[in-house]
């Protein structure tokens, strides 16, 4: 890009530029989210990995490991969506209703969808930082089994994304913050990190409630995420866990496309 | 552009729901010049500019913008236009630099000719000596002085600015109508709303009076104060005993009845107000005055609140 002339950026280049506009306000605004999206796994860690771990014996529950490395590659994905249930909410209606940012754009060559989809991909490479982090810190601690986490980190920043699409959507569609965003994280992300498979085996929990953990993608992230730390993956679960995300991913995009254009082009 | 119009509108329309907010105008604004739109609060002002900038769809009618259709090249318009909303929507929590650096980008510019642009409209804006100032403590005057030069990054041929003085002290827009007269001069082609009727007597060549989502008067400031207005206006003040206005029948072209005074709508004011003596007319005070776009604006529009 080395015009001197205005125009229309191709497709790609203009989510770029949107990645880059939030990359820029970033920059000047990192250190309060660094501490909960990196600090803040990691004392979970500490105290639950560590400290808590320290009392159960490895089984067959925890795949023979010791407790720490049992949850490393399940805490990477929860506090992922921890991550991205926050910047898909308040960030976003700020950007329509407060700080306007995002009518401000509406003015410029970029769409509205490109405005969507560059919001989602900046979502995306800031729980890729935040999960290397993590995992960096989880390596020092011992609390990582191999180089499977590899595949932890795509499964968390899949599974993320997977509950942040959606989110984003509907964000755009609000006019005012009532309890909404409060009631996702109260009665959506809390119990899916409390009971969606990161701190103890789903099978634990009774039989009728085990189908309501499999529709959220906490438990599809998780349990790819393992399969992968621990090399325990079998091609047709990983497929269907990967079918699903990706499912929801693509569902949620252009449902933000949609709310995002409905938003901005009235 | 076969008639060489950069905006060209005809029997537009938009509508939310029930409320038909724009009830089919037809524009022409010519290359070069300064065009306003004045009317009250919901009068469709701003609906026609948002659809001239390309970022609300019309509900129907015919609408060109720099030649182009907004409908199906919405991104390629709005790379040749400047929009300065009627709310900024600049990012309080970057620096004044930043903003401009950020914004320039979304055109497609490199880095390096937004980093260049924005130095010389940091000047041109008068606020180089706040470029690496955060925006959010800046006064009023200067956020928009700001959004104003954040518009220009592209060089475009239109700008669109919607009530670009409002809530601004007097030096402030004064400030802002220096510059936008500069751009001007510059060959920018400007499109305004304004409900200040010296704002649109200062700024603009030609104007539209909108009410109720139609065109009631098209011109220049003087052929609308020569159409709807007289040249001179008598102002009667009374306090208690005001002459009804059958009083004044045959003193000037039209009387407005107020509370507190007769405007008598007249070429000659002081002949009008000799006249007036004669008849034994004793106001309190009076005042002759050149008749105004404001006189104009309320003829056209109503006395009546608009909210």
């Amino acid at each position: 890009m080395t015009s001197t002339r205005a125009r229309v950026p191709a497709a790609p280049a203009a989510i770029w530029l949107v990645v880059e506009g939030l990359w820029a306000w970033y920059r000047r605004n990192w250190r309060s989210s660094a501490v909960s999206s990196v600090v803040e796994p990691v004392l979970f860690l500490l105290a639950l990995g560590l400290g808590f771990g320290s009392q159960i014996q490895p089984t067959a529950a925890t795949g023979g490991l010791p407790y720490v490395q049992y949850l490393a590659p399940a805490l990477v994905v929860a506090s992922a969506l921890q991550t991205a249930a926050f910047e898909a909410t308040y960030p976003v209606l700020s950007a329509f209703k407060w700080k306007r940012t995002f009518i401000g754009v509406g003015s410029t060559p970029i769409t509205a969808a490109q405005i969507a989809l560059g919001q989602l991909l900046w979502i995306a490479l800031r729980l890729v930082v935040s999960a290397v982090a993590f995992l960096v810190i989880a390596a020092l601690l011992g609390a990582v089994s191999g180089v499977g986490v590899v595949g932890s980190l795509f499964a968390a920043v899949l599974a993320a994304m997977a509950f942040a699409a959606p989110v984003v959507a509907y964000s755009a569609t609000l006019e005012t913050e009532g309890q909404q965003f409060s009631a996702i994280f109260r009665f959506l992300v809390v119990p899916m990190t409390v009971f969606g498979g990161t701190f103890f085996p789903v099978d634990q929990l009774p039989a009728w409630v085990r189908p309501i953990v499999w529709v959220t993608p906490l438990w599809h992230g998780t349990e790819l995420s393992r399969a992968a730390a621990f090399g325990t993956g079998e091609a047709l679960a990983v497929l269907g866990h990967l079918a699903y995300l990706v499912a929801l991913v693509v569902i949620g995009a252009r449902l933000a496309v949609r709310t995002f254009a409905r938003r901005l082009e009235v | 552009m076969a008639d060489g119009a950069l905006v060209r509108a005809r029997d537009l329309t938009k509508t939310f729901g029930d409320f038909e907010a724009v009830r089919g105008i037809d524009l022409d604004v010519r290359p070069g010049e300064a065009f306003g739109f004045l009317g009250p609060n919901g009068a469709g002002k701003s609906s026609t500019m948002r659809m001239v900038s390309c970022v609300s769809p019309r509900t129907g009618g015919d609408l060109t913008v720099l030649g182009l259709d907004p409908n199906t090249q919405g991104p390629a318009i709005r790379a040749r236009l400047g929009v300065v909303p009627q709310q900024d929507n600049l990012d309080n929590e970057l620096t004044v630099r930043q903003n401009l650096h950020v914004y320039g980008r979304y055109f497609g510019l490199s880095k390096a000719h937004v980093r260049a642009k924005a130095v010389e409209l940091l000047d041109f804006a008068q606020l180089a000596d706040r470029a690496d100032d955060e925006v959010e403590p800046l006064s009023g005057g200067m956020k928009r002085r700001l959004t104003i030069a954040r518009s220009l990054i592209n060089d475009p041929e239109l700008l669109l600015l919607d009530e670009p003085t409002t809530g601004l002290d007097p030096q402030a827009r004064h400030l802002l109508w220096d510059r936008l007269f500069r751009l001007r001069q510059e060959g920018v082609t400007l499109i305004i709303t304004t409900h200040y009727m010296d704002e649109a007597e200062q700024l603009c060549d030609r104007l539209v009076v909108m009410d109720g989502g139609k065109i009631v008067a098209e011109g220049s400031p003087a052929e609308l104060i020569a159409k709807y207005c007289s040249r001179e206006v008598l102002e009667l003040r009374f306090t208690t005993d005001k002459p009804d206005a059958a009083a004044t029948e045959g003193l000037a072209d039209r009387v407005e009845v107020l509370p507190d005074r007769l405007l008598l709508y007249t070429t000659d004011g002081e002949a009008s107000l000799a006249a007036a003596h004669q008849r034994g007319i004793a106001p309190l005070s009076s005042l002759v005055r050149r008749g105004t776009l404001e006189d104009v604006f309320l003829h056209l529009t109503g006395r009546t609140l608009v909210d």
